[in-house]
Parts: C-alpha cells; sequence; structure tokens
C-alpha cells in the first residue's frame, strides 16, 4: 500500500511536469502575445511601442529562461505579476478560487443530491410514467446547452421576481451564497445531475438483476434496505468514477455559467486572461486545475478501496 | 419608412432641445452602470475604446471641455475646465491658456502648468516620459505641436508649427484628459490619479469598477453623486435582464441595438431610451499595394457594388446613417450635404445602374459569372465585425467577385492590416471628435499610425494641411467636402454606415446629456444626479 502510494505520488508530479512544459509552449504557439493584443486595443501596431511593452514584461527574453523563471517562482510560491491588470497574480487569482469553488460545489452537490435518488427511483419503477419521465429530464439535462438553459432560468427569474441573482461580493453568508450561486449552481449541476442519473439507473438495473439482491429479498429485507443498502452500494461504484470525472469537467461548464450569471470566478477569469495571453495568469491556472484534476483522480481511486473492500493495490 | 421618419423626427428634437437642469439637483446616491467588458486599462490616453473613456472620464479634467449642456460638439461650445481662460496670439500659432488656481490631484499634491506640459509630452512619445504612457494611439493630434512652454504654476502656452484652430477641439475631448506628472504609468492604468469629480476606489477586473465623490473638487458643489459602481457584465443578455429588473440604473452606452430596444421598452416602459450615432463607421479597408485591388478599375467595380441602404436595412433596420469620410449631418458638423453625397461612389441612389457599371469594367478585364475573381475578406472574429462582411460578400457577387471570409483573431488583426496581409479587410472606426483634423489625421494622412491601408495622395494631404489651417468655417468646409469627395473617387477607404445605437436609462436619473456626434466625450458624470 505503501509503495503504491508513493508510485501515485511520484506518477503525479510527473504529470504535472508534463502539464506545465505543454501549458507553457501551447500558449507560446498560439499567435499574439500580449504587447501585439495591448497595441492591438489602441488600434495601432506600432513596432517600437509593442517592443518597448514585450520589454517591460519580459516575453522577449529567451523562451527556456522564461519558463525557468516560472518554475522557479511557482516552488517559491511568487506568480508574477498579471499583464493587464499588473497586480501579483497571486492576488488576482486567490480571491476568485473560493467564487468557483464555491459555485462548483453546490452544483455538484445538486448533481448528486438530485442525479443518485433520481437514478434509483428509475430504475427501481423501471418502464413506468414515473420512469419515462425521469428519462425525459435525464435527456433534456444532457442536450439543453448551459448558456440556453443560463438565459431561461435569468428570464424566468425577472419575469417572477422581478430580479436577477447578480453577485455581490460585499454579501456574505450563508443565505447570501444560497441567493448569489443557488439558481447558477442549479443550472451548472443540471447536466451532471442527469448524467449521474443516468448512469445509477443503468447500473442499478443491473445489480439489481443480481442473485444476491434476490437472496436478499427472498429473506425478508425490506425494499428500502434491499434497493439503498444492497443495489445501491454496489451500483455506485462506476458513478463515483463520473462523479469524479464531472468534478473535473465543471470547470468547463462554469465558464458558460459564469459568464451568463455574471459571477467572476475564476473559469470566466480563465478564458479572459487566455484571451489577453495573460500568461502568467493562464500557466498558474491551468497548473491549478490540473493539480485539481490529479488530485481528484487519486481520490477516486481512494474511493474505490472504501466503496468495494475487495480493491487492493498490491505494494 | 414611418419608423424612420419619425426617429429622425425624434431625434432632430433632441439635437435642438439642449437638456436644461429644470429640475433641482439632489445630492447623493449611487448610480449603478452596467459595463460590457473589463476596460484594458484606466488609462485614458493609452486606449482608444469608449469602454476606458466613458468609464474614467470623470476621475479627470481637461484644460477645456465640449460644454455638457450642449447636444452636439462644436469648437463653438466649448467652456473652461482646468483652463479659466484661453487665448490665441496674434499669429494664431500660439495658444495660451490661465489655469484655475488651487486644484489639487486627489493624492493631495497641487496641480500646475508642470502637469500640462509632462501630460502632453508624454502622449507624444519623450523619452522621459515614457514611464507615464507607454502607448499613444492619438500622438498624430498633437504634430503640430512645436513645444508646450510653462509659464510660471498657472500659465501655459502651446507653440504650434502652423496654425490650426482644431487643437482647441482636441484639448476639449474625453481623450484628452491632464495626467498628474508625479504618477506613473502603471498607477495610471491601474488606480488613475486625476483632478476630477470622483475617486477611483476598487477596479477589480471581471467583477466592478467603483468611484466615489471627490470632496475637494474644485467646482463648488459638483459632483452630485456620491458614487458611481459599473458593473462589468460581458454578456449582452444578462446587462439587459440587469436594467430590466431595476439592478442598473443605465446601460452601457450604446449598448441596446434597435432589435433590442422592443424587449427593453416592454419590460421596463419607464426607461428613457435615446438613439445617436456612434460615431463609428463600417468601411472597407483596401490593400492598394497587390494585386488584384492595385488595380483602379478593380476598386472602382468592387465600389460600384455596395448598396448602403441594404447594409443599414438588414444591421439596423434602417437606422444606420450613409456618409461619407465625415460624419453626416444633421448630427455631424462637417460632412457634406446628402444630394453631394449622392454624386459619390458607393453611394449611388440607383445601385442597379452603378453595378451595371461595375460588371462592365469587370468584363473589360475578362471576368464574368462564369469566372468570378476570387477574394479574400479579412475581418476580425467578433460579430459586428463580421456581419458587415457577410453582407459585402454577398453584394461582390453582382460584380463577379467571389469573396471568402476569413476571420481574424483580434489579437493579430492591426499587425495583419500593418503588414499588408490581406486583400480586403472589414474594419470599423470610431471618430473621438467630429473635427476634420481628428478623422483626417488620424485615418488619411499619408505618414498616419493608423492610415490602415497607406493611403498616400500628397494632393489629399496638401489639402487636409489646407482645411487644418483654414479659420474661416464655410471655407473650410468645402476643402473638406473636397477631400471627403477625393477620398470616396480614389476608394481610398469606402465608408459603409455610420451606426447607430440606444442608450437607456431609468427616468430618476437626470442630469445626463448624450452628445450626439461623438460617444466618446461628455462622460464626466459630474452633472448627473438621481431623482430619488
Amino acid at each position: 500500500m505503501g509503495a503504491y502510494l508513493i508510485r501515485r505520488l511520484l506518477l503525479m508530479a510527473l504529470t504535472l511536469f508534463g502539464m506545465s512544459v505543454l501549458i507553457f509552449v501551447m500558449l507560446r504557439l498560439v499567435p499574439g502575445d500580449i504587447a501585439d493584443i495591448l497595441t492591438n486595443a489602441s488600434g495601432i501596431s506600432d513596432p517600437k511601442e509593442k517592443a518597448k511593452i514585450a520589454h517591460e514584461l519580459g516575453i522577449d527574453q529567451p523562451i527556456l529562461l522564461q519558463y525557468g523563471k516560472w518554475i522557479g517562482g511557482l516552488a517559491r510560491g511568487d506568480l508574477g505579476y498579471a499583464y493587464v491588470s499588473e497586480q501579483p497574480a497571486l492576488d488576482e487569482i486567490l480571491p476568485r478560487i473560493p467564487i468557483s469553488g464555491k459555485l462548483a460545489g453546490m452544483a455538484l452537490f445538486f448533481a448528486v443530491l438530485f442525479g443518485v435518488p433520481l437514478g434509483v427511483i428509475s430504475a427501481v419503477r423501471q418502464n413506468t410514467r414515473l420512469d419515462y419521465a425521469l428519462r425525459v429530464v435525464s435527456l433534456s439535462g444532457l442536450s439543453l446547452p448551459s448558456f440556453w438553459l443560463g438565459l431561461l432560468v435569468l428570464m424566468a427569474s425577472v419575469q417572477w421576481f422581478g430580479m436577477i441573482p447578480i453577485y455581490d461580493a460585499d454579501r456574505h453568508g450563508f443565505w447570501a451564497n444560497i441567493s448569489m450561486l443557488g439558481l447558477p449552481a442549479m443550472t451548472v449541476g443540471f447536466r451532471s445531475s442527469a448524467l449521474i442519473m443516468r448512469l445509477t439507473r443503468s447500473s442499478m438495473l443491473e445489480v439489481l438483476r443480481q442473485d444476491y439482491i434476490r437472496t436478499a429479498r427472498s429473506k425478508g429485507a425490506s425494499i428500502l434496505a434491499v434497493n439503498f443498502k444492497h443495489a445501491l452500494r454496489n451500483a455506485l461504484l462506476p458513478v463515483v468514477t463520473v462523479i469524479g470525472i464531472e468534478a473535473a469537467f465543471l470547470v468547463g461548464g462554469l465558464i458558460v455559467t459564469e459568464t451568463v450569471f455574471n459571477i467572476p470566478g475564476v473559469a470566466r477569469f480563465l478564458v479572459e486572461a487566455i484571451l489577453w495571453r495573460d500568461y502568467p495568469i493562464v500557466q498558474n491556472l491551468v497548473m491549478l486545475i490540473a493539480v485539481v484534476v490529479v488530485s481528484v483522480n487519486f481520490l477516486v481511486d481512494m474511493a474505490y478501496m472504501a466503496l468495494d473492500p475487495r480493491i487492493k493495490f498490491a505494494d | 419608412m414611418r419608423l424612420r421618419m419619425a426617429f429622425a423626427a425624434v431625434s432632430l428634437a433632441v439635437l435642438v432641445t439642449a437638456a436644461s437642469p429644470s429640475f433641482a439637483q439632489k445630492a447623493g446616491g449611487t448610480l449603478r452602470i452596467s459595463h460590457r467588458e473589463n476596460p484594458p486599462s484606466a488609462s485614458i490616453h493609452e486606449e482608444a475604446t469608449i469602454s476606458v473613456v466613458s468609464t474614467f472620464m470623470g476621475v479627470f479634467n481637461n484644460l477645456v471641455v465640449f460644454d455638457p449642456k450642449e447636444k452636439v460638439n462644436s469648437a463653438d461650445h466649448i467652456v473652461p475646465d482646468l483652463a479659466d481662460s484661453w487665448a490665441w496670439d496674434a499669429t494664431k500659432t500660439k495658444l495660451t491658456f490661465k489655469l484655475h488656481p488651487g486644484v489639487k490631484w486627489h493624492d493631495g499634491k497641487p496641480f500646475t502648468a508642470k502637469d500640462v506640459k509632462c501630460t502632453f509630452d508624454a502622449v507624444d512619445g519623450a523619452d522621459d516620459k515614457s514611464e507615464l504612457v507607454r502607448k499613444s494611439p492619438r500622438k498624430i493630434w498633437y504634430q503640430n505641436v512645436k513645444d508646450i512652454v510653462v509659464n510660471g504654476d498657472l500659465e501655459v502656452t502651446f507653440e504650434l508649427k502652423r496654425p490650426q484652430g482644431s487643437l482647441l477641439s482636441m484639448l476639449a475631448s474625453g481623450y484628452s484628459p491632464i495626467y498628474a506628472c508625479h504618477a506613473n504609468g502603471r498607477e495610471m492604468r491601474t488606480k488613475p490619479i486625476g483632478t476630477g469629480p470622483f475617486k477611483i476606489t476598487e477596479f477589480k477586473r471581471n467583477e466592478v469598477i467603483k468611484f466615489v465623490k471627490n470632496p475637494d473638487y474644485f467646482k463648488k458643489g459638483k459632483p452630485y453623486l456620491d458614487a458611481i459602481e459599473w458593473k462589468i457584465v460581458p454578456n449582452r443578455s444578462t446587462r439587459m435582464l440587469g436594467f430590466q429588473s431595476g439592478q442598473f440604473d443605465m446601460t452601457f452606452d450604446s449598448d441596446v441595438s434597435f432589435p433590442m430596444l422592443k424587449d427593453v421598452k416592454a419590460q421596463k416602459p419607464d426607461a428613457v431610451c435615446e438613439a445617436r450615432p456612434t460615431a463609428v463607421s463600417s468601411n472597407i479597408l483596401i490593400n492598394r499595394d497587390a494585386a488584384p485591388f492595385n488595380n483602379a478599375d478593380v476598386r472602382r467595380a468592387m465600389v460600384d457594388t455596395i448598396d448602403v441602404k441594404a447594409f443599414s436595412d438588414i444591421l439596423s433596420q434602417g437606422h444606420n446613417l450613409d456618409g461619407a469620410a465625415m460624419l453626416p449631418p444633421p448630427y455631424g458638423k462637417w460632412g457634406m450635404p446628402k444630394e453631394m453625397l449622392a454624386t459619390l461612389p458607393g453611394h449611388a441612389a440607383d445601385v442597379e445602374k452603378s453595378r451595371a457599371e461595375g460588371r462592365k469594367i469587370m468584363e473589360k478585364l475578362g471576368y464574368s459569372a462564369d469566372k468570378p475573381l476570387k477574394i479574400k475578406i479579412a475581418t476580425r472574429n467578433i460579430a459586428i465585425y463580421r456581419d458587415p462582411a457577410v453582407i459585402l460578400i454577398d453584394q461582390l457577387k453582382k460584380v463577379y467577385i467571389e469573396g471568402d471570409l476569413e476571420p481574424i483573431d483580434s489579437s493579430v488583426w492591426y499587425n495583419k492590416i500593418a503588414k499588408k496581409d490581406y486583400q480586403l479587410g472589414m474594419n470599423l472606426t470610431g471618430v473621438a471628435v467630429d473635427d476634420p483634423d481628428v478623422n483626417f489625421y488620424e485615418n488619411y494622412y499619408s505618414t498616419s499610425e493608423r492610415n490602415y491601408t497607406g493611403y498616400n495622395n500628397p494632393e489629399v494631404d496638401k489639402l487636409i494641411d489646407a482645411q487644418s489651417a483654414e479659420s474661416d468655417v464655410d471655407k473650410r468646409k468645402k476643402l473638406v467636402w473636397e477631400i471627403e469627395k477625393k477620398l470616396a473617387e480614389d476608394v481610398a477607404r469606402p465608408v459603409i454606415g455610420y451606426n447607430v445605437d440606444n442608450t437607456c436609462w431609468d427616468p430618476k436619473v437626470k442630469g445626463l446629456n448624450l452628445q450626439v456626434n461623438s460617444i466618446y466625450n461628455g462622460w464626466r458624470f459630474e452633472d448627473v444626479w438621481l431623482d430619488k
């Protein structure tokens, strides 16, 4: 077990190193840099002014030196300065992480809260009206684009409540978060809940046909105990895998939702930084996302062990 | 047609009715406005977008300013700002400003004549001031300034190489604020200090830009507002919903297109909405240095097919304005009359006849419907650029030119144009001041950095210099029309229309006076107040 963990951690480090090289190189392969964009934004293309900006920001230095500076800075906890805002990158990134974190957490919570139980119900009531209705809901969740759903939710909000949930950094507390992030979280979580619902349903259907379920029923176990204790626990393995993957994919979904609901989170910030070729922001944020994804994968593997005692990792 | 006539009537009524403050202004309150994007920076001198000038103009003062109570920006309506008075010398080459005493920067330091010199030296790219302004898109405005001489703390003189009356108009623009000499560039781009009615307190990208009243503002009793809050909302639908639900007091300038206006009025019937030209023209960039448009006949055939009315109908339900190089009347002060405009290539009333002539030219050059001239039309990959480009492609087919759309990432658009790596380009050009000097020197003068096509006609350069030095308005107008005619005949940069859009606000917002011949001026907000 110990050797396995060390192997996994080393693999994680290697993956992150590969990611850092990939991010760094790919960013510089994209046409145009911040000096181009800043001068273009002013409607000019003066090579002298461009060179001045490039020199000021250090993007005229050899690429290896730039990479070395970035990684060296990362090791010291210095993420450099954002090119556009001219503020320390850390100060720009840090306040946005909790916003997206809360949104993603709430979305995932919503997705699991609705996805798993409704998937179970759909499986247990297979081919009934309720099952058909839930399948339509899950299909629409998978097929409705987030931006469209987001706009519908906003329009309905104006129509019924006379307001839209606009994020306000000065509002704090549980209920403030619910009122500002609840609707966006449901919008972004709807797709994930649909996916989880469908997967739970198919996984449950498979498990419900197993001999040990029949045995449990014949022993007189209650319906709840059969469905949720015996069947669901065994059906959850693939669902947990998908939840892990969805957690990573949520970042993509957040971009649209943060834009439509105007939430100043990290996902929208990342897209904007890419458009501006704000290397310090993009590099560090993508690295952060890579760390999160790699860590979530690691945690999912650990969750397998907890859920299925038969799974053991060889030392 | 009736709708357009009603629009024209309302617009004219607005034009002649100056927004007179007939109410007693109430002090206090926060004005909440939606902002369409993250401004690239807060440094007005470094940027060329309404996103910066409308947001940050309230931080600064100019030497002089276009009268905020007038609807039309003109040299006759310039009022004091940091300068109490000004006077030309007898040769009309020295313009001296007497500055207002006792003005302080937001950090408490005194404002002096040195700050004025410092600002325009930095704009001109002086090496010792390069730190204050690192890029300067309007350098050409001040190419005629020989020197700026400081006479004590409260007097400054602009010495010109030759007479140029328009200098005062350029100094009155929202793009000509006075910077603090003791500030540095980073400060001016992120948290600028000025002498203006509002101090910046927060500039959070993707979130909000906040200003509070400057209690030490030198214009006593102003501003009326306690604060202004610009919420950055990149999605236009969300911005509109926010306005309709009362979460914003005002939309971003010209943010409401005509199709959207119906929705806004339906959801918020009490909204006050005003349509006006955005001072932004859609125009065609032509690479005259390479085939096929190095041939004057191909250029002429290309312009013969343009149907400006079709552009206007499709893009703005017929509200966009037809004009040549200058914004057309009644909004524009200098544009040529309608009947003269109709004689210019690309503005013909009988488009079919004009297209037949274009086809004849192309047939002579060996092209036909079966053997069209194949070209690429480059444009920025943004809807407001792409849409007119697509219409142009359709119209070019009528003269045997088959265009392929080439959408270009904004980050490399001007690089591509500067390298002449295009054949035709669809472009948008905003003009900060409705004055021929600003437009002609920026966009058509042979040595200008923003003369993207590299159009170079010594005769036109001479005419531009001549109109610039002319002090008689009528004589200058005639020269301006001559230049417009020459530019159209040379197919320098065919203009296909001037955009018109709407700005809306809640009826409680008072004292706001949108100026109709430039969206880049009049954003000081010092006369705005909330009636609640």
